[in-house]
């Protein structure tokens, strides 16, 4: 994986004394909290409910033991002794003292890690695919051009003020692990007719209030070009992007307003001006990145049998476990989703537990997945049972990797102050009820996600089934939705009808899924069944 | 004129700045003002007469300003490029970065903390409209 050289690790030293001197500032008064506020978001502070929230970067959700380690270090000393993995591949602490955020921060730097621009109207943490290196449907480890991006990204001066947050994934498979087109710009690294490599580049997808599916922007962006042609379209963004309205801000709304067509021919414009700016890096620089993330050393003739006689590792065996591209070895997937739990969550003991399996078992890395849960990406099979074992010790090894129980749901009511109502008591709850693993695995791949409030940030319009939370003249309220899909069969979800409360919505789950296991055709997912069927059984079940 | 921080060494220009339709409409003016949102690219054909162009930041949130600099210095104008309005001193590196010589916040900047500003970042990770040499370019010579 990518290792610092002196100039990132500057960088990163110096934010950590930028960032010391404006808490220094805001604490004797000399900046007002108006005026920190974009200082501090930069850095990933927000202030939430109860206290400062800390939002650490974790570049394409790749982590080594050593920086695992770190991330428990500063949950036990600085927060609760936990943390929580987010929807960004990034990690949260929510109970954040605000004089201590330098220090945290200049022990971040210790591992290479930083807070830098994980949340303002700047440009975001870029996220990519948890199987980039191991899968086998991928063209090109997608990580390299990620980290191309965001050293371009960083300290941005012409994008640091934009008319709101800006998301990129980028993927290089036609399975889409990553929800590419729900973000402001998704980028599929493709390789063209004549064998090059180059960037195919959607732009103007994402969820919050007004959830959109990114169209195609340009087809093939060579890629000693892909930089500029970033920038081309963040310029047309800066420069057209709305402000009058924060909530019409995204580029989704000047994608929609202006129209694909005219939107393409703005970028086109502005790429070929910024083709004559020398603002992309020299190929050796790309090849330069692109050697930090050679691949481990494989063995060969590895042995491919499993020992099955464990019933239960053989459940989690068949859940847990994706192939890899490599024979003898597997991508295992380390389930943040015990039944009961809080989705993303981990305590410090959890995490560097994982840190000494990812040592162990996995080359010393592990990636965080947009579901919230921890993938050891290069796992000898030989060595699965063993891993599995250890895990189970730790309660880790929920075997509900894609079904019903592996929820992805905002911290909602309980610690956000945008939220309008809970979200994990909701989890908790649906995750308890469907707690049965063998009712799950009947039910198959099924996606469910749940947001507290219109902001989406726990991806309900992505899910198979999605649960909204609202405020209805002061109760909590939960909107039913069907058929959404962040993968490379991408849609939105649309609304059944009136909410539930609390525990109505538990109860509509329930009747929902009935309809499906009623009405499916031979294996048929849930998502599928309904394409097929349309809303009007489950309105009819419903509210018949 | 007393709370602008110039980095410029010729002549402070002491023509007054006219608004973008005003200089439309006279052939002689050599200082213009942007306001946030306005069209730079508008200049573009006469920038070879202009001695100072100045922008308007309105709320230092409104980023649109960058981009204005960037068009600007990119098409070749060398004159001086004011920033004006709510400019703050955690964005003054940025707006050098992007072009701008000379700046004039509605509140003062003390100059010894604008200094500390302008000169932290050793190194850049990205060419910008300034003449620093980017992180990729002295890791490759």
């Amino acid at each position: 994986m990518y290792k610092y050289d002196s100039f990132d690790q500057q960088m990163v030293d110096t934010r950590v004394e930028e960032f010391r001197d404006q808490v220094e500032r805001r604490l004797a008064g000399k900046i007002t909290e108006d005026q920190f506020k974009p200082l501090r978001l930069k850095n990933g502070l927000y202030l939430q409910l109860h206290a400062y929230m800390l939002r650490v970067a974790v570049p394409y959700g790749t982590l080594n033991s050593e920086q695992m380690r770190m991330l428990a270090h500063i949950a036990r000393k600085y927060d609760r002794g936990y943390g929580h993995f987010t929807t960004r591949q990034n990690i949260q602490y929510n109970w954040i003292k605000l004089e201590d955020a330098p220090d945290i921060l200049a022990d971040l730097a210790t591992v290479e890690m930083h807070a830098i621009q994980t949340s303002g109207n700047c440009i975001r943490n870029i996220s990519s695919d948890q199987y980039a290196g191991a899968a086998a449907d991928e063209v090109a480890d997608p990580r390299p051009y990620a980290e191309l991006l965001r050293q371009w990204s960083s300290f941005h001066p012409e994008f640091n003020y934009l008319p709101r947050k800006f998301k990129f994934a980028v993927i290089a498979a036609d399975e889409d692990r990553a929800a590419m087109r729900l973000h402001d710009i998704g980028i599929q690294i493709v390789r063209n007719d004549a064998g090059e490599i180059g960037a195919r580049y959607y732009a103007g997808g994402g969820m919050g209030r007004t959830p959109m599916i990114a169209p195609l922007i340009r087809e093939f962006v060579p890629i000693g070009e892909l930089v500029s042609y970033a920038e081309a379209i963040l310029r047309v963004y800066n420069r057209y992007g709305r402000r009058d309205n924060k909530y019409k801000a995204r580029i989704k709304i000047l994608v929609h307003e202006m129209g694909a067509e005219k939107f393409i021919e703005e970028v086109e414009a502005e790429f070929v001006h910024l083709q004559g700016q020398n603002i992309d890096a020299p190929a050796a620089e790309l090849e330069r990145i692109i050697a930090h993330f050679e691949e481990p050393a494989f063995e060969s003739g590895l042995s491919e049998d499993i020992d099955r006689t464990d019933p239960d590792f053989a459940v989690w065996l068949d859940q847990n476990v994706d192939a890899h591209k490599r024979p003898g070895y597997a991508i295992a997937t380390i389930s943040l989703k015990p039944a009961g739990g809080i989705p993303g969550d981990a305590s410090s003991a959890q995490m560097d537990l994982m840190a000494d399996l990812a040592e162990q078992f996995s080359f010393d890395e592990c990636r965080v997945t947009h579901s919230q849960n921890i993938v050891l990406p290069h796992v000898r099979k030989a060595d699965l049972y063993a891993l599995w074992q250890k895990l189970d010790e730790a309660g880790l090894a929920s075997p509900n990797l894609d079904l019903i129980s592996d929820i992805i749901a905002c911290p909602g009511l309980d610690y956000c102050s945008l939220a309008n109502a809970r979200s994990i008591p909701v989890a908790q709850k649906i995750a308890k009820r469907f707690a049965d693993i063998d009712r799950q695995k009947e039910l198959g791949e099924l996606k469910l996600k749940i947001s507290g409030c219109i902001n989406a940030c726990g991806h309900h319009h992505a899910g198979h089934i999605g649960i909204l939370g609202v405020d209805r003249k002061g109760t909590e309220n939960y909107q039913l939705l069907l058929g959404g899909s962040g993968a490379e069969d991408v849609s939105l979800a649309k609304i059944t009808g009136p909410g539930f409360d609390e525990d109505g919505i538990v109860d509509a789950i329930e009747t929902v899924t009935d309809v499906y296991v009623a009405q499916r055709e031979d294996d048929e997912r849930f998502v599928d069944t309904y394409r097929r069927l349309g809303m009007a059984p489950f309105k009819e079940a419903l509210y018949g | 004129m007393d709370n602008v921080l110039r980095f410029r060494d010729d002549e402070v220009h002491e023509e007054p700045a006219v608004t973008l339709d005003s200089f439309f409409g006279q052939s002689n003016a050599t200082a213009v003002r942007l306001e946030d949102g306005e069209d730079a690219r508008q200049l573009i054909p006469y920038l070879d007469r202009l001695a100072l162009i100045e922008i308007g930041f309105s709320n230092f949130g409104d980023g649109r300003g960058y981009s204005a600099a960037r068009i600007l210095r990119e098409h070749g104008y060398t004159g001086e490029l004011r920033a004006q309005g709510d400019v703050l001193v955690d964005q003054l590196a940025f707006m050098q970065r992007c072009g701008f010589d000379s700046f004039a916040p509605e509140k003062p900047i003390d100059a010894a903390d604008a200094q500390t500003a302008l000169s932290r970042w050793d190194n850049v990770y990205q060419k910008a409209a300034d003449d620093r040499t980017p992180i990729w370019s002295k890791r490759h010579g």
